[in-house]
């Protein structure tokens, strides 16, 4: 904290009026957005925000058309309208694509776009992050969807169980594509998390404390902790998975050692996270819209908060539920029966909280379309709850387990619980990015259509699966009677089609883009966002002293729109936002963004190209667009951390902040550590798969005496320790100004970190041990690839500050680089110690028990 | 299960919408009773809470004023949003896991032992003897005796299937390196039908196979008739031995019949194929049409399965190893 900061509201406004002439003019052109062909070169959350909706929006649609492919094959009995080969790869492209390139892209895409201008930030503190993650995410996602069409999709159902999905039953390209694809998306997808989070807890608008954030901020904070913990188990799953089909590791193959049963446990370990992660952020919007529709505040805000934090725990109890038949032992069954109905208890609080706050409306009536899509949720999530609640229950599900019951269940849950809420958020959001307001009549039209096409086409679904039909088959028997049912349910989904085209032609006619001149406040809504915003956001930044500031502050639009607030201008004569603190959003320092630029955007075709082009074995393309990649990261990180050349500026009111920050008040150091935890996460899946493979196979864990000798890890121990020493010396060399201390410490520690990874696998190797042996040889390789990964990024990273030393662009004020470098070098350091105590202590324990 | 339970209308009236052969609500075992009566008794409370929970949010919007203000307080928020589900919820985990743990209890040894594994896409049945040893092996048909306690063992050696007779219990997996075990109890005689439940391939929508419940006497003849070899066909019928001619030519690398010289086990084993139930694995009835149907075009029935089409026999080749097929009752 900076001693003269305000901590309470000013008592007069900073600014005084009239504003300066060409101030306004001045702020605008630097916001402006690039035109013409380098339009796409724009990094700004607005811009980045709407390109990811309709990016999102883009893939619902396509995989809407799939699930309705499906339904013709299924209208009725004995079709062969479509073959098992096709209808085996629409299912498996309908779930991934809806799950992983429309749900969790889309509520991150909401984030994007509003959460800035909900917190009264101007942008969010990564914007060529978040450029990259949507490039990559977009071209990543647009070439995966393009292999339906020759036949080249994943086929092996949206979560993928090996070892249907191993080289033995699935040779083919189809589910290296999955693997290598979705694994890339969740990069992108954990990038966007965290900056989401560090945006959420450090550009905050001053004033605006933790407890007068909106919900939705406090359900992205919840959401990006659940992605930076849930993420990493399914990237570990998919590359194991990986690494078994290209060469032959084998963790899941049973007659080596390996489990089927482990892909189960880390995929559904981020599974059932993820639908909390989908649905989370659509109760958001929930939180947001009620209130704004019924004129009046949520009715328990802390009771919801301490619910979305609960849940946010509770998520990761429960994964086991989607186990229930596998034969695990009845205790675990038990454990996760009763998790998953504590889970549905946070989520009623909400419920209430909503209906509470209906109550209290002194403005609801007549309803609008954005509330109709909200009592539609009501009605078909408060459902899917229940029937949650059911296959919750052991013997129950030992039933509805994979048939159409659940089917039922999880669109009534994932459509009830994210669609309705999201085409609420549509047409409640839509005056905020466009000229125009959607049209109410077709709205009524759209939600009609979708409500009754989803009931009557996922209703009857429930009584198709209890009748006996399993879900993922391409046909059935007349016999068994499901032809009435399916048809209904096919009836259904082209209704719902029906509603979502009326939509489109709603969006065709009336949507205008454009945040400068939007239709503006048209509910009377009471948050930031719904300020008179230009291109750089509102006008200034105001000081926050409600969680329903446009209610509760009057005159606040007028005032921020007048300039009087804080940062009126353009202090830096470049992009700027105000940087907080993370629980009393007292004003720390003032942020330098940057503007456009190419870089993120090649940065990006590089890295979906050399993934893409990884699946089809084209090694030296693909090492060229990964050349590219890196390149291009590396360029635009070279003009991050700029010098600290400038004296503090006035934001207003006296208020003087300095233009850069070092140390564990920086925004950077704060993304860092997240990385950091994004790290753990994906060690302590890997450490899991170790001992779960012990649980299963521990016949081929060696015995001590086969291990390497201990001088070996000892060894490797004293060089991890000695690496992470010379770093830390190295920042002590640069805080005392001695470049040159730095310049020897960094390669040298790197070198160490490197020959500790050599050691250890080289001592491995010549204890006999190849990965392809059995599943043990395997999780070891997999734990020293890990830890290698790691140290080559840590390389990297210290190359890149020592040639920045070298530059001049380092020094004892001007060290972000350097400390980012040391966090995830410690870390590193650690991590092996670790797995170094865990490969040799391990076995060496359960060997003596 | 006994008719009289308090949801034998509701399943009177679904059991007119659909076949009762693979229905989890029409249960004719011990296990799938008390699935059932878990889920009527889900169904009728959740239909209860579902409707109160609309109620309450109708009279949220039209309501008088009075009720409204109540419906807005935090006491309503911390009744109806944690004390009740809290209480519900519990009452139901108790209720659920009694349920649970009285389906997993095996008192009495079971009668009959059976090893089934899922192959891609069919079912191997192995009947055992008390000591594990092998009495003879099947394909795509169980039976079993009413009113005794059956054991299976599933298991698999190449992807993960699951094993579900719906009237009977609920599933479980057969997962590759574990051996799952589970318990059937049938009330009812009858016949059922089961389908793989876990997706697993290609023509995972056509794994399906048969399940009958006799009565003990029956049962036991139909054992003996099954660990018998087949039977060879009389000198006077030139036909069957023909067909068994083209069979041991053409099948019996992947095929086996007790009692000659295939010995196959990469496909079904065949000594009683022509009392089977069905063909294919549940797809098809069992005739001499439909058997030479099959042996000609099985991948126009079934594409993907592991069986070639054999479209290069002879139409008098196909009759003649049709018939032999159909007389191994």
């Amino acid at each position: 904290m900076r001693p003269g900061t305000p901590s309470a509201p000013p008592r007069a406004l900073p600014h005084p009026l009239p504003r300066p002439d060409g101030e306004q003019a001045h702020l605008e052109r630097i916001w402006q957005r690039p035109r013409g062909w380098r339009a796409i070169t724009v990094v700004n959350n607005n811009y980045i925000g709407l390109l990811y909706i309709g990016t999102a929006l883009l893939f619902f649609l396509l995989a809407g058309v799939l699930a309705l492919l499906m339904r013709a094959q299924l209208a009725v009995p004995d079709n062969d309208l479509i073959g098992h080969d096709l209808y085996n790869q629409l299912f498996t492209m309908h779930g991934t694509v809806m799950m992983f390139l429309f749900a969790v892209p889309a509520v991150e895409a909401m984030a994007v776009l509003l959460l800035p201008n909900m917190l009264g930030a101007r942008d969010l503190p990564f914007p060529r992050l978040s450029s990259y993650a949507y490039w990559a995410y977009a071209i990543g996602g647009l070439v995966f969807f393009c292999s339906i069409f020759v036949g080249l999709a994943p086929d092996g159902g949206w979560f993928m169980y090996p070892p249907l999905t191993s080289s033995a039953y699935s040779p083919a390209l189809n589910a290296d594509l999955w693997l290598l694809g979705i694994g890339f998306i969740e990069i992108s997808a954990i990038a966007g998390a965290i900056e989401l989070a560090v945006g959420i807890l450090r550009t905050r608008a001053p004033g605006m404390t933790l407890d007068k954030m909106p919900i939705f901020a406090w359900i992205m904070l919840a959401f990006s902790g659940m992605v930076i913990i849930a993420f990493p188990a399914v990237i570990v799953a998919t590359a194991l998975l990986e690494l078994e089909r290209a060469f032959g590791l084998p963790f899941f193959m049973a007659d080596k050692g390996g489990d089927p049963l482990l892909w189960q446990h880390l995929f559904w370990l981020f599974g059932h996270p993820e639908v909390y992660i989908i649905f989370l952020p659509a109760a958001g919007m929930v939180s947001m819209i009620i209130p704004a529709m019924a004129g009046r505040p949520l009715v328990g805000y802390r009771l919801v908060v301490m619910a979305i934090v609960a849940t946010s725990f509770l998520s990761f109890g429960l994964w086991v539920h989607h186990m229930f038949a596998t034969g695990i032992p009845q205790l675990s069954l038990s454990f996760a029966s009763a998790a998953s109905m504590a889970v549905s208890i946070p989520t009623g609080v909400q419920v209430f909280a909503w209906i509470a706050t209906i109550a209290a409306a002194p403005r609801l009536r007549p309803l609008k379309t954005p509330m109709l899509f909200i009592l539609g949720f009501f009605f078909i999530f408060v459902l899917g709850g229940l029937t949650g609640v059911m296959v919750a229950v052991i013997p129950f599900d030992w039933q509805a387990h994979d048939t159409y019951f659940v089917v039922a269940h999880l669109h009534y849950v994932l459509v009830g619980g994210m669609v309705f809420p999201l085409f609420a958020a549509f047409y409640y959001w839509m005056p905020f990015v466009s000229r125009r307001a959607l049209s109410e009549r077709l709205g009524r039209w759209a939600f009609w259509l979708m409500f009754v096409g989803f009931n009557v086409g996922f209703f009857p679904m429930h009584l198709t699966g209890l009748a006996g039909m399993p879900r993922r088959v391409y046909t059935y028997a007349d016999q068994y009677g499901w032809g009435l049912l399916n048809m209904v349910s096919t009836v259904g989904a082209y209704l719902i089609a029906a509603g979502v085209l009326v939509f489109l032609i709603d969006l065709a006619r009336n949507f205008r883009p454009s945040v400068e001149h939007n239709a503006g406040n048209v509910w009377q809504a009471g948050t930031l966002e719904w300020l008179p915003a230009g291109v750089a956001g509102p006008r200034s930044v105001p000081w926050v002293s409600s969680r329903e500031p446009l209610w509760d502050q009057p005159g606040l639009a007028a005032d921020v729109q007048a300039g009087r607030y804080y940062l009126p201008g353009a202090p830096t004569g470049g992009r700027s936002t105000l940087v907080t603190g993370a629980i009393d959003a007292r004003p720390q320092y003032l942020l330098r963004l940057p503007g456009p630029g190419w870089p993120p955007v090649l940065a990006a075709v590089g890295t979906a190209g050399f993934f893409l082009l990884l699946t089809g074995k084209l090694m030296v393309p693909a090492a060229l667009f990964g050349v590219l990649a890196i390149a291009m990261i590396l360029r635009w990180l070279w003009d991050t951390d700029p010098a600290p050349d400038r004296a503090p500026v006035d934001v207003g009111g006296g208020l003087r902040l300095p233009v850069s920050c070092v140390g564990s008040a920086s925004h950077s150091w704060w993304a860092m550590v997240m990385l950091v935890m994004v790290c753990a996460s994906i060690f302590c899946a890997l450490l899991f798969a170790y001992l779960f493979l012990w649980t299963t196979s521990p016949d081929v864990w060696p015995a001590p005496a086969a291990l390497a000798a201990v001088p070996w890890p000892l060894a490797s121990s004293v060089l991890l320790a000695g690496s992470s020493a010379l770093a830390w010396a190295g920042g002590r060399g640069l805080r005392h100004g001695r470049q040159g201390c730095l310049r020897i410490a960094l390669p040298l520690g790197a070198l160490m970190l490197a020959a500790a990874v050599g050691l250890e696998a080289d001592a491995q190797w010549r204890a006999g041990l190849r990965p392809q042996d059995h599943a043990y040889a395997a999780a070891v390789y997999a734990l020293i690839g890990l830890q290698g990964t790691l140290a080559i990024a840590v390389a990297f990273m210290s190359l890149f500050t020592t040639a920045r030393s070298w530059a001049g662009k380092l020094g004892a004020a001007r060290r972000a680089c350097l400390d980012n470098t040391t966090l995830l070098w410690h870390y590193t350091a650690v991590q092996g110690l670790v797995g170094t105590l865990v490969l040799h202590g391990f076995p060496r324990w359960t060997g003596l028990a | 299960m006994p008719d009289s339970s308090f949801y034998a209308v509701p399943a009177v009236l679904l059991s007119t919408m659909w076949a009762d052969q693979q229905s989890a609500l029409h249960p004719q075992g011990t296990q799938a009773g008390l699935s059932a009566e878990t889920a009527w008794v889900m169904f009728v409370a959740g239909a209860a809470i579902f409707l109160l929970v609309m109620a309450i949010l109708a009279l949220a919007i039209l309501g008088p004023e009075r009720l409204r203000r109540h419906l807005a307080g935090r006491a309503m928020l911390v009744e109806a949003g944690i004390v009740f589900p809290v209480a519900v919820l519990s009452t139901l985990l108790i209720y659920s896991l009694g349920i649970a743990a009285a389906m997993l209890r095996a008192d009495a040894p079971a009668a009959v032992r059976i090893e089934v594994t899922g192959e891609m896409w069919w079912w191997r049945v192995r009947y055992l003897d008390d000591d594990g040893q092998v009495l003879f092996e099947t394909a795509n048909e169980i039976r079993i005796p009413v009113d005794q306690p059956v054991d299976l063992a599933l298991a698999s050696r190449n992807v993960v299937h699951s094993f579900w007779v719906p009237n009977l219990a609920g599933k479980l997996d057969m997962v590759p390196g574990h051996v799952n075990r589970m318990r059937l109890h049938a009330t009812q005689a009858g016949r059922y039908r089961g389908q793989c439940a876990e997706y697993c391939g290609a023509q995972h929508a056509n794994m399906m196979f048969d399940i009958q419940v006799l009565a003990g006497p029956d049962f036991q003849a139909w054992l003996q008739s099954q660990r018998r070899p087949a039977a060879p066909p009389g000198d006077a019928d030139g036909r069957l031995r023909q067909g068994r001619q083209v069979f041991l030519q053409a099948c019996a690398r992947c095929h086996a019949v007790r009692g000659t010289l295939a010995a196959g086990t990469v496909g079904p084993d065949l000594t009683h194929v022509g009392g089977r139930l069905s063909l294919g694995a549940g797809m098809l009835p069992n005739n001499v049409g439909t058997l030479a149907g099959w042996i000609a075009g099985s991948q126009h029935i079934k594409p993907g399965n592991g069986m070639p089409a054999f479209d290069h026999l002879s139409g008098e080749q196909l009759r003649a190893v049709a018939h032999y097929m159909e007389s191994l009752q």
